[in-house]
């Protein structure tokens, strides 16, 4: 347990990619199995782990510490697991187990071997025999609040590279391919890493394979090209899918291979067919049931659920738009031609059910500048771009260059004034870089500035220097980590903002949220006053919802 | 004699009418004691000082030999007569030179700890437990969540670390008296033999240290020699927490933060402070050490100073302990 928590300790506080990946790859080089298998496990969110109430963890506390210091406690830690495990005292049998802690691999085999009426003793028990650490790590386990910023995705690059040096070591989508065919703690899995033994070999169908992704245009990419070895598809803005179903077993995958079926029963009760397909996964009506596409901001009504209630099924229906053919029943169709196994694809979506499956259709062109036309007016809100596919494609995982493109719309821009700064991490511990922005509106005192979203790339580093001296210049307030600047008509720091989209919120008092927003370039020729306005973003989001009302033929919603 | 006629608060601090002194004031008054030398204890201005030799170089070092009228250096244990009233001084074990000041008047006996520490410290005299009536502790890190481990095994985190990234420069923040100090003797003690470099602010405290006996190896100051970029990678970097966060933080290699500070117990502090590496060194009491504290000297009262009174002055009443919070204002919490 104790190498897990260390790892989790310095994970938690760890923002850089790299550096995760070192922690990682160190952590499943030096711990034995089957711990590191169960740590794997943990991480990628396949752990499978006695869940513990945290009423019975307030129980187990308030044994041994008054109520009252138990809740000045809590209100100065904020978290309970984090309150338990430091206000625990085990003791003597505490300092002397600090070396020989259970292992986490001894953990979850008596955490799961527990009857109802033993659970509470075990758990006591094994408080006093772990470390403050080890003892939060535990119970976020047990608790199911793990949340520490690492995806199976990096978890998966870090047995690449525990494997061996880039080139030498396994790959990674070899990894992908096997990983929902194996089950903690991962034995057979780390043995053929570690060279010590044989590929895997999966007795699971309805694995993940890992997809094939696009490159985007680059100016000159499309002048090399001829339009005619092309074909072109609506570039949808939900989430990439792919859907696994073989025998009984009928599986839904993100696009890094997380298995997500358990938030849409609606979409797994609906595949009739076997094999593997790619797809987007939206909410909505399907092309086949005449009804609208829903956005990006319904989708995630639905999304990041390890389960979903009846209701959200009912509002915010998910179907998925398919776009390829991977496997035909277990014939793997992945050497064929895009358009051949376009013709497969039809002829299997055309007999699955036409409220939860449609095909993504082809959009016919001409050449290029036809295309960037469509691109830039596409006919349905949900639309972020074109995706430019070569006729004779295989599917190829990865992201190659020149077999697909991916062409987006343009991004929308803002002119818009910074309000607060707060210092980065890592390599930019030193530097305010996260910016605060905000645009103009009327106010109870006339016009002021609200915050509107924040942003934290997009300048190079010459930029961030200019940046982070106009902050420390011109600082009006502290808030811990958080400047204020100077923000009035006539003196301030105006940013152009690119983003993908925008949508209403409740949960910011401008009432708009962007998507993905970054700073396009540094607006030093404009004063604030010169900045966009409030009603200028929510006239993007009318727009869009009376584009998409339009085009479905419904009232204003 | 009744303790609260012996001793009381003022908005000055810690006064005591009989003896005419008060002890570690706020703000400059006619005579004053001084348990240890961290700024928001030991301040300028005052008319007389009564401390320890090392406490009022330590305060000669960071405002100057004129920081006060007059001085007088006591010995640990010898009693001073001021007005009838008897005060000596004895070891806290918080830092060089820091202690607690027994005060004593026809047969009642209070006792100021200052800031102090149970834990082990190579770099100051160890913590002295006096009976006593009235028992005065600080209280910071006074709340059931804090549970100080092993310094050592603490300090050796930072050893790791530098095996796994051996390019980035490892920056520890600590405060420059005391903390700085005990982190540098704890990294030599596990084993750390390469240069230490350290920023500016930390020099002469260092320098004093070594100057009373305590080895702090081989120390160099953190600044960029042009002919040779590479010093830093893979360097440890002492300075204060303050420092990190400003230009002066440029010249280290992809920095990695550390910070060595009780407060680093909870998680939710390192990431709001922007710490990647938390090393819980502190040099106060934890919560068992203060209830430990209170056990051994038994006395009849406990009165809390700065800190989480509340929690500890809950904890007294349900062991039976008369104990009452002093509310002193000035002393700052944070300074671990």
């Amino acid at each position: 347990m104790k190498a897990f928590a260390t790892l989790l300790d310095r994970l938690v506080l760890t923002p850089s990619r790299n550096g995760k990946l070192t922690l990682l790859v160190d952590y499943f080089r030096t711990t034995p199995d089957p711990d590191r298998g169960y740590g794997l496990a943990a991480l990628a969110g396949t752990l499978d782990l006695k869940g513990i109430k945290p009423a019975l963890l307030k129980e187990l506390a308030l044994e041994r510490l008054d109520p009252v210091l138990f809740q000045y406690s809590y209100d100065y830690v904020g978290d309970l697991a984090e309150t338990i495990a430091l206000i625990w005292d085990g003791g003597a049998k505490e300092r002397v187990a600090a070396e020989s802690q259970p292992r986490l691999g001894e953990v979850v085999t008596r955490m799961n071997s527990l009857g109802r009426t033993e659970v509470r003793a075990a758990v006591r028990e094994l408080l006093d025999h772990l470390d403050h650490s080890s003892r939060f790590a535990f119970l976020k386990l047990a608790t199911g609040g793990l949340r520490i910023g690492v995806s199976a995705r990096l978890a998966k690059q870090a047995l690449s590279e525990m494997s061996g040096p880039a080139g030498e070591g396994r790959d990674v989508t070899e990894i992908e391919t096997l990983w929902h065919g194996l089950a903690p703690p991962y034995q057979p899995l780390f043995a053929w890493l570690e060279g010590r033994a044989e590929k895997p070999v999966l007795a699971t169908p309805a694995i993940f394979h890992s997809v094939m992704l696009a490159n985007p245009v680059e100016a000159g990419d499309l002048d090399r090209l001829d339009p005619r070895d092309y074909a072109a598809e609506w570039k949808w803005d939900g989430i990439r899918v792919q859907i696994s179903s073989f025998g009984a077993t009928r599986k839904l995958y993100s696009r890094s291979g997380d298995d997500i079926s358990g938030a849409f029963p609606d979409v797994i009760d609906a595949i009739g067919f076997e094999g593997v397909i790619d797809g987007e996964l939206l909410v909505g009506g399907t092309a086949r049931s005449n009804s609208a596409t829903r956005s990006f901001s319904d989708l995630q009504q639905r999304l990041n659920r390890k389960t979903v209630n009846a209701r959200l099924v009912q509002d915010y229906p998910a179907f998925v738009r398919a776009y390829d053919l991977l496997f035909e029943g277990d014939d793997d169709r992945r050497a064929r031609t895009y358009l051949e196994r376009r013709a497969r694809l039809e002829d299997l979506i055309d007999r699955a059910p036409h409220d939860r499956f449609d095909l993504s259709p082809l959009v016919p062109f001409a050449d290029w500048q036809e295309l960037d036309a469509l691109r830039l007016s596409p006919p349905d809100p949900v639309i972020e771009g074109v995706m430019i596919k070569r006729r004779d494609s295989a599917y190829q995982a990865g992201r190659l260059k020149g077999p697909w493109f991916k062409w987006k719309r343009e991004p929308f821009n803002v002119d818009a004034v910074m309000m607060y700064a707060q210092r980065g991490h890592g390599k930019r511990s030193s530097y305010y870089s996260d910016f605060t922005f905000g645009v103009w509106a009327e106010g109870p005192d006339g016009e002021m500035l609200v915050p509107v979203g924040k942003a934290y790339f997009g300048f190079t580093d010459a930029e961030l220097e200019t940046l982070d001296k106009f902050v420390r210049d011109n600082t009006v307030e502290r808030f811990g980590p958080v400047r204020a600047v100077r923000a009035e008509p006539g003196f301030g720091f105006v940013l152009e903002v690119a983003f993908e989209g925008i949508n209403r919120s409740t949960r910011h008092k401008s009432g708009v949220a962007m998507r993905f927003p970054r700073i396009a370039r540094l607006r030093p020729d404009k004063l604030p006053r010169d900045a966009d306005r409030l009603s200028t973003l929510i006239a993007l989001i009318d727009q869009r919802i009376d584009q998409r009302a339009g085009e479905a033929g419904e009232g204003p919603a | 004699m009744k303790p609260e006629a012996l001793l009381y608060p003022t908005p000055a601090g810690l006064y005591c009418p009989a003896g005419d002194f008060h002890v570690d004031p706020v703000r400059p008054v006619k005579r004053a004691l001084i348990t240890h030398g961290h700024s928001d204890h030991a301040r300028a201005g005052h008319g007389a000082v009564l401390a320890t030799r090392q406490t009022l170089d330590i305060m000669a070092l960071r405002y100057g030999a004129d920081f006060a009228g007059s001085t007088q250096a006591v010995a640990w244990g010898e009693a001073v007569d001021l007005g009838g009233v008897k005060v000596r001084f004895h070891p806290a074990g918080h830092v060089l030179g820091s202690a607690q000041i027994a005060i004593e008047k026809d047969g009642t006996r209070i006792v100021v700890s200052g800031d102090y520490k149970r834990g082990v410290d190579p770099t100051c005299a160890p913590f002295e437990p006096v009976a006593c009536d009235v028992f005065i502790t600080e209280a910071t890190f006074g709340l059931p969540v804090f549970h100080h481990p092993d310094p050592k095994a603490e300090t050796r985190k930072l050893l790791t670390s530098l095996v796994q990234f051996p390019e980035r420069t490892h920056l520890v923040g600590a405060y420059a008296l005391g903390k700085a100090q005990r982190v540098i003797r704890l990294i030599r003690d596990c084993g750390y033999d390469r240069p230490i470099y350290i920023h500016g602010a930390l020099a002469r405290l260092c320098d004093y240290y070594r100057a009373e006996g305590i080895d702090l190896g081989d120390l160099r100051p953190a600044t960029v020699e042009k002919k040779e970029p590479g010093t830093f990678h893979g360097a440890i970097v002492v300075g204060p927490p303050s420092a990190f966060q400003e230009r002066w933080a440029r010249r280290f290699n992809e920095p990695l933060i550390a910070f060595a500070s009780g407060w680093m117990m909870v998680r939710q502090r390192a990431k709001q402070g922007g710490v990647e590496l938390p090393l819980v060194i502190s040099d106060h009491c934890d919560w068992p050490e203060l209830l430990d504290t209170i056990r051994e000297i038994a006395p009849q009262q406990v009165w809390v100073t700065h800190g989480r009174e509340e929690a500890l002055v809950r904890w007294c009443e349900l062991a039976g302990i008369a104990a009452r919070p002093l509310h002193l204002v000035g002393y700052e919490d944070e300074g671990d």
